[in-house]
């Protein structure tokens, strides 16, 4: 333990303690920009600086362990100046239209600004440069004019996720963070995930926004506006509204939409359970034959393009089942308008995902097996949030309503689907009835659940012994399939049968659609309510779910039937790894 | 000399990365390192592409731009500054019809500033290509120029 003084107040903290945490046990907040919880401090604002005594100059309280006898002062007047020096600058060579800008109060500069006390930008830097806004993707906006050169996107995209789309290009007062030869995010191997989004901390990086369609859409007569709901968006849309992170809001929600004139509030957790339908049988066709193993999940569609990109071996393992979102959007404009009578051209299938990928997955050309766009928009549950603000209504005053037939129905092994391991959980809790014709006792796989970055389990299906991996983030799903490759080159076939890949840390509760300022205490706690949701459902089942077995009894026959393959099953290419594109071929 | 034969020339090793690059420069016609020459330096070095672009823009010897086939480099360090770069490069402006990073219509010269050559002694200085001048006058500069038109 190291004994040290910060304010005159007596500290004893680990060995190691930084002394931006050592403070924080002290009682003092130091302001941070650049610092982020769930990232390695890069120390490149400065604005946590602090005086040491008896050491020249200041030091950076983020990477600064602190040492045995230090005098630590958080706010002197050095200090004091020192930071709103800073702030001025980086705001002199801001784009500091707030008002307009889509974090408006939820912006970390802004929030900084009004801490440190700035009420005059004394240095005018005429010779800002406007750059134009990056609109090249169909997930992701970029405005470098409001970047202000932390580095979070980047550790994020290079360190955490292995994507490496963004860098820093140039030099000195000519910095800029962005794709090479600026050729735009959607010109790049971006695999859409968002986590830079999630991270940074002011208004560089947002999702492209559907709203203004999806209004358009909902005060058209003429039109039929269907909308689902991925598991994730439950447990964070209460945050919208100022609720504990992590409040189950499933009822509210579905009452909040209805209130807001979607013509039908169906769920993505039907499909989810759908999934597993068509993914279980899938697994157990593969552990029968023994080709293609391991299986690979394939509902995390910035995990798709991170394989399409990166692992063009990995394409025979990846199960052909598509996404919830799109198994639902094919759904929604065949068997449910059948079944209602109403002509699929007038849908307009809405979803609300925790999502930026989905934008880009809902966008393939590939994704129209019902004849039709199978999704037309794609909201992200942040703009949902900001929509249901804008008509005037408040999650905290809503009725607990339920999604409606037929297409509506959730067991709780869908809606574990939005954290870590849930896929996996889900998979195994069918696939031990559809192998056995028993149902599994105990349906709480625990060593699929967590925060560990890949998980292990060996699950008993009456005598067969099935290995499974779970991996979140695309840094990790990089370290697992490495391993994967390396055993098949060696033994020509892998340890592990069956692997479920997320490529959000957190799995989808901590999607780059997910609100503002996210981060892993948050993730974990939103992930706790899922599994809390899922002990309180009646069936916990995927196979139980009576809409899902009425979808196949009058329309899509058995899982994996020629018409199940037409409507919810996909292929995947192979990607350049220099701008994401398609490869001839 | 293709990209093929520059690679092959240097283990795939990432210290090598400032060296397979300038090579690669070199090579090009037009004196830059363009988007393939970037994407074979990645593949080879095996890291990210957006990773090579990067290191490439940081350099001031690396351009990402088509170039003439001589790169002028005008010293502006201070020394030079007060024998009168800056006039020179007023001169340079005019004569050749470029803005500084530009390229003279016919392709011949590129026009950059660069800072010190360590040549304080002979300033102002230049560099044409690897070659260095020095005690420049807007009169020596054009005839080192027309010498060098001549000799293409």
């Amino acid at each position: 333990m190291i004994r040290a003084t910060i304010n005159n107040v007596e500290i004893e903290v680990p060995e190691g303690t930084t002394i931006l945490w050592a403070a924080k046990k002290a009682g003092f907040t130091i302001p941070t920009l650049c610092n982020h919880p769930d990232l390695p401090p890069g120390g490149q604002c400065g604005i946590c600086v602090v005086e040491i005594e008896g050491l020249p100059g200041l030091k950076r309280a983020c990477m600064t362990p602190i040492g045995e006898g230090f005098k630590i002062k958080t706010h002197t007047p050095r200090i004091q100046a020192t930071r709103r020096q800073l702030v001025e600058l980086i705001l002199s060579d801001h784009d500091t239209s707030c008002l307009t800008c889509v974090k408006n109060n939820n912006c970390e500069l802004q929030q900084l600004a009004a801490t440190v006390g700035i009420n005059t930008v004394d240095y005018k830097n005429e010779s800002r440069k406007k750059h134009p806004i990056d609109h090249s993707s169909v997930a992701i906006v970029r405005d470098p004019n409001k970047c202000i050169l932390c580095g979070r996107c980047l550790t994020v995209c290079s360190q955490v996720q292995t994507v490496n789309a963004l860098a820093v290009n140039h030099r000195g007062s000519e910095t800029l963070i962005s794709t090479a030869f600026d050729a735009g995010l959607g010109n790049s191997v971006c695999i859409n995930c968002g986590q830079c989004v999630v991270h940074c901390p002011v208004g560089a990086l947002y999702e492209r926004s559907a709203t203004e369609e999806v209004w358009e859409a909902l005060h058209d007569p003429d039109k039929f506006v269907v909308v689902q709901e991925a598991p994730a968006v439950r447990v964070m849309l209460g945050e919208e509204f100022g609720m504990p992170v992590g409040t189950l809001v499933s009822g509210k929600m579905h009452a909040a939409l209805r209130r807001m004139g979607f013509d039908a509030v169906l769920d993505t957790n039907f499909a989810a359970d759908l999934t597993i339908m068509e993914e279980g049988t899938e697994l157990i066709s593969r552990l029968t034959s023994g080709k293609n193993l391991p299986l690979i999940t394939s509902c995390s569609p910035g995990w798709i393009k991170f394989m399409e990109t990166f692992f063009h071996d990995m394409i025979p393992h990846m199960s052909t089942a598509k996404s919830p979102q799109q198994m639902f959007g094919a759904l929604a404009k065949t068997y449910y308008a059948k079944e209602k009578g109403i002509d699929p051209a007038k849908i307009v299938s809405v979803s609300i995902m925790p999502c930026t990928a989905k934008k880009f997955e809902c966008l393939r050309p590939e994704m129209n097996a019902s004849g039709y766009r199978d999704v037309d928009y794609v909201l992200t549950s942040r703009e949902i949030g900001r929509m249901m603000r804008e008509a005037g209504i408040d999650m905290n005053e809503m009725p607990d309503e339920h999604a409606d037939p037929i297409l509506g129905e959730y067991t709780g092994a869908a809606t574990i689907f939005g954290a870590t391991g849930g896929v996996m959980e889900a998979a195994v809790r069918s696939a031990y009835a559809l192998v056995t014709g028993k149902e599994l006792e105990d349906v709480e796989i625990t060593p699929v659940r967590g925060l560990k970055g890949i998980k292990e389990a060996e699950i008993d299906i009456e005598g067969t012994k099935v290995k499974v991996a779970v991996a979140h983030s695309c840094g990790h799903a990089r370290a697992l399939l490495e391993k994967v490759q390396d055993q098949m080159r060696k033994d020509g076939k892998s340890e592990y049968q069956f692997i479920e890949v997320m490529a959000c840390p957190g799995g989808c509760v901590g999607g780059g659609g997910q609100s503002w300022g996210s981060n892993m205490a948050k993730r974990a706690r939103r992930g706790e309510s899922l599994y809390a949701e899922d002990r309180s459902l009646p069936m916990r089942r995927s196979h139980e779910n009576p809409e899902v077995q009425a979808a196949y009894e009058k329309f899509l026959e058995k899982p994996n039937s020629e018409k199940a393959h037409k409507l919810l099953h996909t292929h995947y290419f192979k990607r350049s790894a220099v701008d994401g594109k398609i490869l001839p071929g | 000399m293709d990209r093929e034969a520059i690679l092959k020339k240097f283990e795939p090793n990432l210290s090598n990365i400032l060296y397979i690059m300038h090579d690669l420069q070199d090579n090009n016609p037009q004196r830059y390192l363009a988007k393939e020459d970037i994407e074979v330096c990645a593949e080879y070095l095996n890291v990210p592409y957006s990773y090579v672009h990067s290191v490439a823009s940081f350099y001031t010897m690396f351009s990402l731009k088509p170039r003439g086939k001589n790169i002028i480099r005008l010293c502006e360090s201070p020394p030079c500054h007060l024998m009168g770069a800056r006039s020179l490069l007023d001169y340079l402006k005019t004569s050749l019809k470029v803005d500084v990073g530009g390229t003279t219509k016919d392709g011949v010269f590129t026009l950059e500033t660069t800072s010190c050559l360590g040549a304080c002694g002979v300033a102002p200085a230049m560099m044409l290509n690897d070659e260095m001048f020095g005690n420049l006058t807007a009169e020596k500069v054009d005839s080192i120029l027309d010498q060098r038109r001549k000799e293409i």
